[in-house]
Protein backbone atom coordinates (compact mmCIF):
# COMPACT_ATOMS: atom_id res chain seq x y z
CA UNK A 1 0.00 0.00 0.00
CA UNK A 2 3.04 2.23 0.07
CA UNK A 3 2.94 2.33 -3.72
CA UNK A 4 -0.50 3.85 -3.59
CA UNK A 5 0.79 6.57 -1.27
CA UNK A 6 3.74 7.29 -3.56
CA UNK A 7 1.53 7.40 -6.64
CA UNK A 8 -1.01 9.62 -4.90
CA UNK A 9 1.72 11.99 -3.82
CA UNK A 10 3.07 12.12 -7.33
CA UNK A 11 -0.36 12.88 -8.73
CA UNK A 12 -0.79 15.61 -6.13
CA UNK A 13 2.46 17.31 -7.06
CA UNK A 14 1.71 17.01 -10.75
CA UNK A 15 -1.70 18.59 -10.31
CA UNK A 16 -0.22 21.42 -8.27
CA UNK A 17 2.30 22.03 -11.02
CA UNK A 18 -0.56 22.36 -13.47
CA UNK A 19 -2.43 24.72 -11.16
CA UNK A 20 0.43 27.04 -10.29
CA UNK A 21 2.93 28.65 -12.62
CA UNK A 22 5.69 29.40 -10.16
CA UNK A 23 7.69 26.84 -8.22
CA UNK A 24 7.53 28.90 -5.05
CA UNK A 25 3.75 28.74 -5.10
CA UNK A 26 3.80 24.97 -5.44
CA UNK A 27 6.33 24.72 -2.64
CA UNK A 28 4.25 26.96 -0.38
CA UNK A 29 1.15 24.97 -1.13
CA UNK A 30 2.85 21.68 -0.34
CA UNK A 31 4.22 23.14 2.87
CA UNK A 32 0.79 24.33 3.93
CA UNK A 33 -0.78 20.97 3.23
CA UNK A 34 1.99 19.29 5.13
CA UNK A 35 1.39 21.62 8.05
CA UNK A 36 -2.27 20.62 8.17
CA UNK A 37 -1.27 16.97 8.15
CA UNK A 38 1.42 17.52 10.79
CA UNK A 39 -0.84 19.10 13.38
CA UNK A 40 -3.08 16.02 13.27
CA UNK A 41 -0.40 13.41 12.77
CA UNK A 42 1.40 14.39 15.96
CA UNK A 43 -1.42 13.09 18.16
CA UNK A 44 -1.51 9.84 16.23
CA UNK A 45 2.25 9.54 16.62
CA UNK A 46 2.16 10.25 20.36
CA UNK A 47 -0.74 7.87 20.89
CA UNK A 48 0.93 4.99 19.12
CA UNK A 49 4.55 5.40 20.03
CA UNK A 50 4.23 6.40 23.70
CA UNK A 51 7.49 8.35 23.59
CA UNK A 52 8.09 10.43 26.64
CA UNK A 53 8.49 14.17 26.53
CA UNK A 54 11.78 15.20 24.94
CA UNK A 55 13.98 17.44 26.99
CA UNK A 56 16.44 18.65 24.41
CA UNK A 57 16.53 19.48 20.75
CA UNK A 58 18.88 16.66 19.92
CA UNK A 59 16.53 14.21 21.62
CA UNK A 60 13.65 15.60 19.59
CA UNK A 61 15.58 15.29 16.34
CA UNK A 62 16.51 11.72 17.22
CA UNK A 63 12.93 10.79 17.96
CA UNK A 64 11.74 12.30 14.69
CA UNK A 65 14.34 10.39 12.72
CA UNK A 66 14.30 7.06 14.45
CA UNK A 67 10.71 6.65 15.52
CA UNK A 68 8.50 8.87 13.42
CA UNK A 69 10.10 8.40 10.03
CA UNK A 70 10.31 4.69 10.65
CA UNK A 71 6.68 4.50 11.66
CA UNK A 72 5.27 6.42 8.74
CA UNK A 73 7.71 6.05 5.87
CA UNK A 74 9.68 2.99 6.86
CA UNK A 75 13.06 4.68 6.55
CA UNK A 76 15.45 5.86 9.23
CA UNK A 77 17.40 8.97 8.36
CA UNK A 78 20.61 9.71 10.21
CA UNK A 79 20.80 12.78 12.38
CA UNK A 80 23.62 15.24 12.58
CA UNK A 81 23.86 18.45 14.51
CA UNK A 82 25.14 21.26 12.41
CA UNK A 83 25.42 24.25 14.66
CA UNK A 84 27.34 25.13 17.77
CA UNK A 85 24.26 26.52 19.46
CA UNK A 86 22.64 23.11 19.30
CA UNK A 87 19.49 24.18 17.57
CA UNK A 88 20.15 23.18 13.98
CA UNK A 89 19.92 19.59 12.90
CA UNK A 90 19.94 17.73 9.63
CA UNK A 91 18.21 14.53 8.78
CA UNK A 92 20.00 12.72 5.99
CA UNK A 93 17.88 10.33 3.98
CA UNK A 94 19.60 7.81 1.72
CA UNK A 95 16.35 6.42 0.61
CA UNK A 96 13.26 8.53 0.16
CA UNK A 97 10.23 6.39 -0.66
CA UNK A 98 8.24 9.32 -1.98
CA UNK A 99 10.55 9.73 -4.96
CA UNK A 100 10.68 6.05 -5.88
CA UNK A 101 9.21 6.64 -9.28
CA UNK A 102 10.74 10.04 -10.03
CA UNK A 103 13.99 10.24 -11.89
CA UNK A 104 14.62 13.91 -11.99
CA UNK A 105 12.76 17.15 -12.02
CA UNK A 106 11.65 18.54 -15.38
CA UNK A 107 13.75 21.42 -16.65
CA UNK A 108 11.13 24.11 -16.10
CA UNK A 109 10.62 23.05 -12.49
CA UNK A 110 14.19 23.32 -11.36
CA UNK A 111 13.50 24.85 -7.98
CA UNK A 112 10.58 22.65 -7.03
CA UNK A 113 10.95 20.98 -3.66
CA UNK A 114 9.24 17.73 -4.46
CA UNK A 115 8.96 16.51 -0.90
CA UNK A 116 8.10 19.84 0.64
CA UNK A 117 5.07 18.18 2.17
CA UNK A 118 7.42 16.42 4.57
CA UNK A 119 8.84 19.74 5.71
CA UNK A 120 5.37 21.01 6.42
CA UNK A 121 4.48 17.87 8.34
CA UNK A 122 7.54 18.18 10.57
CA UNK A 123 6.92 21.87 11.12
CA UNK A 124 3.26 21.34 12.02
CA UNK A 125 3.99 18.46 14.34
CA UNK A 126 6.73 20.35 16.18
CA UNK A 127 4.52 23.37 16.55
CA UNK A 128 1.86 21.29 18.31
CA UNK A 129 4.40 20.27 20.92
CA UNK A 130 5.30 23.93 21.30
CA UNK A 131 8.65 23.81 19.53
CA UNK A 132 8.74 26.42 16.81
CA UNK A 133 11.02 25.36 13.99
CA UNK A 134 11.92 26.08 10.42
CA UNK A 135 12.24 23.05 8.22
CA UNK A 136 13.72 23.19 4.75
CA UNK A 137 15.46 21.02 2.24
CA UNK A 138 19.18 21.55 2.31
CA UNK A 139 20.04 18.99 -0.32
CA UNK A 140 17.79 17.14 -2.69
CA UNK A 141 18.74 14.08 -4.70
CA UNK A 142 16.27 15.11 -7.38
CA UNK A 143 18.27 18.24 -7.96
CA UNK A 144 21.50 16.40 -8.39
CA UNK A 145 22.84 16.29 -4.85
CA UNK A 146 24.20 13.10 -3.41
CA UNK A 147 21.66 12.64 -0.66
CA UNK A 148 18.43 14.22 0.49
CA UNK A 149 18.95 16.37 3.53
CA UNK A 150 16.25 18.03 5.58
CA UNK A 151 17.36 20.83 7.89
CA UNK A 152 15.47 21.60 11.10
CA UNK A 153 16.23 24.86 12.85
CA UNK A 154 14.60 25.25 16.23
CA UNK A 155 13.66 28.86 16.61
CA UNK A 156 13.16 29.65 20.22
CA UNK A 157 14.50 27.78 23.19
CA UNK A 158 12.81 28.17 26.57
CA UNK A 159 14.56 29.15 29.76
CA UNK A 160 18.14 28.84 28.64
CA UNK A 161 18.86 31.74 26.39
CA UNK A 162 19.25 35.02 28.17
CA UNK A 163 19.09 37.39 25.24
CA UNK A 164 17.19 40.60 25.55
CA UNK A 165 14.40 41.24 23.11
CA UNK A 166 15.20 44.31 20.98
CA UNK B 1 -21.78 -0.48 34.87
CA UNK B 2 -18.30 0.26 36.04
CA UNK B 3 -17.43 3.18 33.78
CA UNK B 4 -19.74 6.10 34.28
CA UNK B 5 -18.72 8.78 31.83
CA UNK B 6 -16.08 10.13 29.50
CA UNK B 7 -15.28 13.80 29.02
CA UNK B 8 -12.89 15.33 26.49
CA UNK B 9 -11.71 18.87 27.14
CA UNK B 10 -9.86 20.91 24.55
CA UNK B 11 -6.82 23.10 25.07
CA UNK B 12 -8.84 26.17 25.98
CA UNK B 13 -10.84 24.35 28.63
CA UNK B 14 -14.05 23.85 26.67
CA UNK B 15 -15.87 20.54 26.67
CA UNK B 16 -15.74 18.99 23.20
CA UNK B 17 -17.14 15.55 23.89
CA UNK B 18 -19.17 13.89 26.60
CA UNK B 19 -20.57 10.40 26.95
CA UNK B 20 -22.66 9.00 29.79
CA UNK B 21 -22.33 5.27 30.03
CA UNK B 22 -24.20 4.31 33.18
CA UNK B 23 -27.51 2.54 33.29
CA UNK B 24 -30.27 4.99 34.07
CA UNK B 25 -30.92 5.04 37.78
CA UNK B 26 -34.35 3.94 38.80
CA UNK B 27 -36.73 6.79 39.48
CA UNK B 28 -39.21 6.28 42.25
CA UNK B 29 -42.77 7.37 41.92
CA UNK B 30 -45.06 7.33 44.95
CA UNK B 31 -48.41 8.66 45.96
CA UNK B 32 -48.50 10.82 49.03
CA UNK B 33 -51.21 12.19 51.23
CA UNK B 34 -51.06 15.35 53.29
CA UNK B 35 -48.92 16.06 55.22
CA UNK B 36 -45.79 15.12 53.29
CA UNK B 37 -43.33 13.33 55.54
CA UNK B 38 -40.36 14.20 53.38
CA UNK B 39 -38.58 17.46 54.00
CA UNK B 40 -38.06 19.26 50.72
CA UNK B 41 -35.94 22.32 50.12
CA UNK B 42 -34.91 24.33 47.09
CA UNK B 43 -31.39 23.77 45.85
CA UNK B 44 -30.02 25.61 42.80
CA UNK B 45 -32.81 25.37 40.32
CA UNK B 46 -34.45 22.26 41.72
CA UNK B 47 -36.39 21.02 44.70
CA UNK B 48 -34.53 18.26 46.51
CA UNK B 49 -35.16 15.95 49.40
CA UNK B 50 -33.34 17.19 52.50
CA UNK B 51 -34.52 14.63 55.05
CA UNK B 52 -36.96 11.77 55.46
CA UNK B 53 -35.32 9.08 53.36
CA UNK B 54 -37.60 6.10 52.72
CA UNK B 55 -38.51 3.48 50.17
CA UNK B 56 -35.85 4.24 47.63
CA UNK B 57 -36.23 7.99 47.87
CA UNK B 58 -32.85 9.17 49.04
CA UNK B 59 -31.59 12.47 50.33
CA UNK B 60 -30.46 14.51 47.37
CA UNK B 61 -33.05 13.16 44.97
CA UNK B 62 -34.83 15.86 43.08
CA UNK B 63 -38.50 16.19 42.32
CA UNK B 64 -38.77 15.11 38.70
CA UNK B 65 -42.49 15.02 38.08
CA UNK B 66 -45.77 15.73 39.87
CA UNK B 67 -48.85 13.75 38.88
CA UNK B 68 -47.10 12.59 35.78
CA UNK B 69 -46.24 16.05 34.50
CA UNK B 70 -42.53 16.88 34.52
CA UNK B 71 -41.53 19.78 36.70
CA UNK B 72 -39.63 22.65 35.23
CA UNK B 73 -36.96 23.48 37.77
CA UNK B 74 -38.83 24.79 40.76
CA UNK B 75 -42.13 25.29 38.97
CA UNK B 76 -44.68 22.66 38.10
CA UNK B 77 -45.77 22.12 34.52
CA UNK B 78 -48.54 24.69 35.08
CA UNK B 79 -46.09 27.29 36.31
CA UNK B 80 -46.89 27.09 40.00
CA UNK B 81 -44.13 26.90 42.58
CA UNK B 82 -43.57 23.28 43.63
CA UNK B 83 -43.19 23.90 47.33
CA UNK B 84 -46.30 26.03 47.45
CA UNK B 85 -48.21 23.38 45.55
CA UNK B 86 -47.15 20.68 47.96
CA UNK B 87 -47.97 22.70 51.08
CA UNK B 88 -51.57 23.10 49.98
CA UNK B 89 -53.67 20.21 51.38
CA UNK B 90 -56.22 20.70 48.62
CA UNK B 91 -53.85 19.25 46.06
CA UNK B 92 -53.47 15.90 47.80
CA UNK B 93 -53.31 12.97 47.22
CA UNK B 94 -50.46 13.68 44.83
CA UNK B 95 -48.08 11.38 43.02
CA UNK B 96 -44.50 12.58 42.94
CA UNK B 97 -41.58 11.11 41.05
CA UNK B 98 -38.16 11.41 42.64
CA UNK B 99 -34.84 10.60 41.12
CA UNK B 100 -31.27 11.59 40.77
CA UNK B 101 -31.04 14.75 38.76
CA UNK B 102 -29.02 14.38 35.59
CA UNK B 103 -26.60 17.16 34.73
CA UNK B 104 -27.69 19.43 31.93
CA UNK B 105 -25.25 20.12 29.09
CA UNK B 106 -24.62 23.63 30.36
CA UNK B 107 -23.73 22.29 33.76
CA UNK B 108 -21.37 19.78 32.18
CA UNK B 109 -19.67 22.52 30.18
CA UNK B 110 -19.21 24.58 33.29
CA UNK B 111 -17.89 21.72 35.36
CA UNK B 112 -15.44 20.72 32.64
CA UNK B 113 -14.03 24.25 32.46
CA UNK B 114 -13.73 24.34 36.21
CA UNK B 115 -11.81 21.11 36.20
CA UNK B 116 -9.54 22.49 33.50
CA UNK B 117 -8.69 25.44 35.76
CA UNK B 118 -8.12 23.19 38.75
CA UNK B 119 -5.86 21.06 36.63
CA UNK B 120 -3.81 24.10 35.66
CA UNK B 121 -3.52 25.12 39.31
CA UNK B 122 -2.46 21.60 40.19
CA UNK B 123 0.35 21.66 37.62
CA UNK B 124 1.57 25.01 38.83
CA UNK B 125 1.57 24.02 42.48
CA UNK B 126 3.84 21.13 41.76
CA UNK B 127 7.27 21.45 43.36
CA UNK B 128 8.84 19.79 40.32
CA UNK B 129 8.84 21.38 36.89
CA UNK B 130 6.90 19.58 34.22
CA UNK B 131 4.39 17.84 36.41
CA UNK B 132 1.76 15.73 34.75
CA UNK B 133 -1.03 17.55 36.57
CA UNK B 134 -3.98 15.92 38.28
CA UNK B 135 -4.06 12.25 37.28
CA UNK B 136 -6.72 10.96 39.59
CA UNK B 137 -9.42 12.28 41.85
CA UNK B 138 -10.77 9.72 44.27
CA UNK B 139 -14.05 9.78 46.16
CA UNK B 140 -15.98 7.03 47.88
CA UNK B 141 -18.37 6.53 44.98
CA UNK B 142 -16.19 7.07 41.94
CA UNK B 143 -12.70 7.77 40.69
CA UNK B 144 -11.97 10.43 38.10
CA UNK B 145 -8.96 9.65 35.92
CA UNK B 146 -7.43 12.34 33.76
CA UNK B 147 -4.89 12.12 30.97
CA UNK B 148 -3.46 15.18 29.29
CA UNK B 149 -1.75 14.96 25.92
CA UNK B 150 1.21 17.04 24.78
CA UNK B 151 2.20 18.01 28.27
CA UNK B 152 2.71 21.71 28.00
CA UNK B 153 6.20 23.00 27.58
CA UNK B 154 7.07 26.15 29.42
CA UNK B 155 7.84 29.00 27.10
CA UNK B 156 9.27 32.15 28.62
CA UNK B 157 8.44 35.48 27.03
CA UNK B 158 10.93 38.15 27.87
CA UNK B 159 9.49 41.58 28.42
CA UNK B 160 11.31 44.19 26.41
CA UNK B 161 12.78 47.46 27.52
CA UNK B 162 15.64 46.04 29.49
CA UNK B 163 13.66 46.05 32.73
CA UNK B 164 15.44 43.96 35.32
CA UNK B 165 14.61 42.62 38.72
CA UNK B 166 16.90 43.01 41.69
CA UNK B 167 18.69 39.85 40.71
CA UNK B 168 19.72 41.37 37.44
CA UNK B 169 17.59 39.04 35.31
CA UNK B 170 15.11 40.37 32.77
CA UNK B 171 11.45 40.05 33.69
CA UNK B 172 9.87 36.94 32.31
CA UNK B 173 6.32 35.74 32.07
CA UNK B 174 5.92 32.01 32.03
CA UNK B 175 3.23 30.44 29.91
CA UNK B 176 2.25 26.80 30.17
CA UNK B 177 0.30 25.67 27.15
CA UNK B 178 -1.72 22.53 27.91
CA UNK B 179 -2.97 19.81 25.60
CA UNK B 180 -6.26 17.96 25.24
CA UNK B 181 -7.57 16.22 28.37
CA UNK B 182 -9.39 12.93 28.46
CA UNK B 183 -11.32 12.27 31.66
CA UNK B 184 -12.94 9.02 32.65
CA UNK B 185 -15.23 8.66 35.66
CA UNK B 186 -15.31 5.06 36.81
CA UNK B 187 -16.11 2.79 39.69
CA UNK B 188 -13.33 2.91 42.30
CA UNK B 189 -12.71 -0.80 41.88
CA UNK B 190 -12.36 -0.67 38.11
CA UNK B 191 -8.81 -1.35 36.98
CA UNK B 192 -7.07 -0.67 33.70
CA UNK B 193 -8.24 2.90 33.32
CA UNK B 194 -4.75 4.06 32.34
CA UNK B 195 -4.74 1.72 29.39
CA UNK B 196 -8.28 2.84 28.58
CA UNK B 197 -7.20 6.48 28.52
CA UNK B 198 -4.38 5.64 26.11
CA UNK B 199 -6.85 3.73 23.98
CA UNK B 200 -9.22 6.69 23.94
CA UNK B 201 -6.30 8.85 22.79
CA UNK B 202 -5.68 6.43 19.94
CA UNK B 203 -9.35 6.37 18.99
CA UNK B 204 -9.40 10.17 19.05
CA UNK B 205 -6.33 10.41 16.84
CA UNK B 206 -7.84 7.85 14.44
CA UNK B 207 -11.46 8.82 14.07
CA UNK B 208 -11.54 12.46 15.02
CA UNK B 209 -8.20 13.82 13.83
CA UNK B 210 -8.04 11.85 10.62
CA UNK B 211 -11.53 12.93 9.67
CA UNK B 212 -10.80 15.73 7.19
CA UNK B 213 -14.02 17.51 8.05
CA UNK B 214 -13.32 17.72 11.74
CA UNK B 215 -11.75 21.02 12.84
CA UNK B 216 -9.39 20.91 15.75
CA UNK B 217 -10.68 22.06 19.15
CA UNK B 218 -14.30 21.88 17.99
CA UNK B 219 -16.98 19.59 19.47
CA UNK B 220 -16.47 16.07 18.21
CA UNK B 221 -19.42 14.91 16.11
CA UNK B 222 -18.01 11.81 14.48
CA UNK B 223 -20.12 8.65 14.42
CA UNK B 224 -17.10 6.40 14.16
CA UNK B 225 -15.55 8.01 17.21
CA UNK B 226 -18.75 7.36 19.22
CA UNK B 227 -18.99 3.75 18.14
CA UNK B 228 -15.37 2.90 18.74
CA UNK B 229 -15.36 4.65 22.08
CA UNK B 230 -18.36 2.65 23.27
CA UNK B 231 -16.66 -0.55 22.13
CA UNK B 232 -13.51 0.38 24.02
CA UNK B 233 -15.52 1.10 27.17
CA UNK B 234 -17.24 -2.25 26.95
CA UNK B 235 -13.95 -4.05 26.50
CA UNK B 236 -12.47 -2.24 29.49
CA UNK B 237 -15.47 -3.09 31.65
CA UNK B 238 -15.32 -6.76 30.80
CA UNK B 239 -11.61 -6.90 31.47
CA UNK B 240 -11.91 -5.20 34.86
CA UNK B 241 -11.85 -7.19 38.09
CA UNK B 242 -15.61 -6.87 38.41
CA UNK B 243 -17.93 -7.93 35.68
CA UNK B 244 -20.57 -5.61 34.24
CA UNK B 245 -23.67 -4.97 36.24
CA UNK B 246 -21.98 -4.46 39.60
Amino acid sequence: SRELLVLTYGALVAQLCKDYEKDEDVNTCLDRMGYGIGVRLIDDFLARSAVKKCHSYSETADVIAQVAFKMYLGVTPSVSCSSAAGNEFSLILDKNPLVDFVEELPAERASLCYCNLLCGVIRGALEMVHLAAEVTFLQDRLKGDAVTEIGITFLRKAEDRKHKRN
Amino acid sequence: MAIFSVYVVNKAGGLIYQLDHYAPRADTEKTFSFPLDLVLRPHDERVVVAFGQRDGIRVGHAVLAINGAEVNGRLTADGKDVLEFLSNPANYPVSIRFGRHRLSSNEKLMLASMFHSLFAIGSQLSPEVGSSGIEMLETDTFKLHCFQTLTGTVSAAWLGGGAVTELGLPHASVVVAPGIKFMVLADPRQAGIDALLRKIYEIYSDYALKNPFYSLEMPIRCELFDQNLKLALEVAEKAGPFGPGS
